[in-house]
């Protein structure tokens, strides 16, 4: 009830300010990172490609968009041993699956300038449905949006067989993404 | 004979417990570098650093003691050159068991992997990642680990020397009885 009547008090006082639809994206200040833990180790990585499509007014946050495409070639796994090894069948099995996107279906306004981002997540072809948090930071010229949201390495398949061992390399993978975009 | 000629009891402990750890840690790492990675590689690492860093602390203890506590004096048969040989090849073995866990830990850190003892306690990365000191190190803990090696035969070889072929009561130096054999 009180969320609802913030989300609605947000959704109101916001569009006073400037309607800004933000819609190109920076890639080059834009990052998608994750950490895991190996044997208790935290270990970090990222993506260094992905393409990313959206469309955010925060006077209408309910017709945002996004969709986000993450070429997984582009991996750092840690180490370049680990790089290699991703590639394989037993992980992403790249060659079958090279690509993996996340695609928006709802966007929720959560109120102080929070959103709740519902979309399908598909990576090595499995799609699940995932509720991201994202917090939308407004500049003078560029906006960015920061989420972080726990990945289940084996919903996907990540990590088959000898891998698939949790007290190894853990199952959660702790995902922190910042898209920049530029308005218009 | 007098009492002397037995290190005291905590230098013992801690000198077959660092050479028990030397014993363990050094073949594990011969044989873990050149495996495919696998959860088992991961494993050994881990077990290979837990173990390098528990040298360590062992050896800070053992420096401590050391440094407080005089040792037995040598047998009066030894030269003069064994005698300085001798304080030199203890003084580089104390040196090697300090930088060889050293190396271990700078280098894991510019790998990009902090280390964290018994996957409970983690220890500081001194340095940042960086894949060219990485790589550099870890040349610098295989050199050392070969001298490390090296040293240990010839502090065994002349131990059992002189022990066995010049018949001093060498062994009992280091060793469990507490009775005194002349």
């Amino acid at each position: 009830m009180k969320l609802a009547t913030l989300s609605l008090l947000a959704v109101l006082v916001a569009p006073a300010a400037h309607a800004v639809e933000y819609a190109t994206v920076l890639p080059k200040q834009s990052s998608i990172g994750f950490e895991f833990r190996q044997m208790g180790v935290p270990v970090k990585g990222g993506f260094k490609r992905f393409t990313t499509q959206m469309q955010f007014d925060p006077a209408r946050p309910e017709a945002a968009r996004a969709s986000i495409g993450i070429d997984l070639a582009s991996i750092d796994a840690g180490s370049p041993e680990a790089d290699d090894e991703s590639a394989g069948k037993l992980w992403f099995n790249r060659s079958a699956y090279p690509k993996a996107s996340f695609v928006s279906s709802e966007v929720r306004a959560l109120g102080n300038n929070r959103y709740e981002l519902r979309g399908t997540l598909t990576l090595k072809g499995k799609a699940r449905e995932m509720t991201v948090p994202v917090t939308y930071t407004p500049g003078k010229n560029t906006a960015t949006f920061d989420g972080t949201f726990v990945l289940r390495r084996l919903d996907f398949g990540i990590g088959e067989g000898l891998w698939a061992d949790v007290a190894t390399v853990a199952n959660e993978v702790q995902v922190r993404f910042r898209i920049a975009a530029t308005g218009n | 004979m007098t009492a002397a000629v037995r290190y005291s009891t905590p230098a013992i402990v801690l000198h077959w417990l660092v050479a028990l750890l030397i014993f363990v840690g050094f073949p594990l790492g011969l044989y873990m570098v050149d495996l495919p990675l696998s959860p088992d590689k991961l494993k050994l690492y881990s077990y290979h650093k837990w173990v390098g860093v528990s040298v360590f602390l062992l050896v800070a203890i053992r420096l401590g003691w050391r440094l407080t506590h005089t040792p037995p004096p040598l047998p009066e048969s030894l030269a003069a050159w064994q005698r300085r040989a001798s304080t030199l090849a203890h003084g580089l073995l104390y040196v090697l068991m300090v930088v060889i866990p050293l190396s271990g830990w700078l280098m894991s850190s510019a790998k990009g992997f902090q280390t964290v003892w018994f996957g409970v306690l983690p220890l500081p990365d001194l340095i940042e990642k960086n894949r060219e000191l990485g790589d550099l190190l870890a040349g610098v803990h295989q050199a050392l680990n070969f001298t490390l090696l090296g040293l240990v035969i010839l502090h065994v070889s002349a131990a059992l020397k002189h022990h066995f072929i010049e018949r001093q009561p060498f062994l009992q130096r280091m060793g469990w009885s507490r009775k005194e054999r002349t």
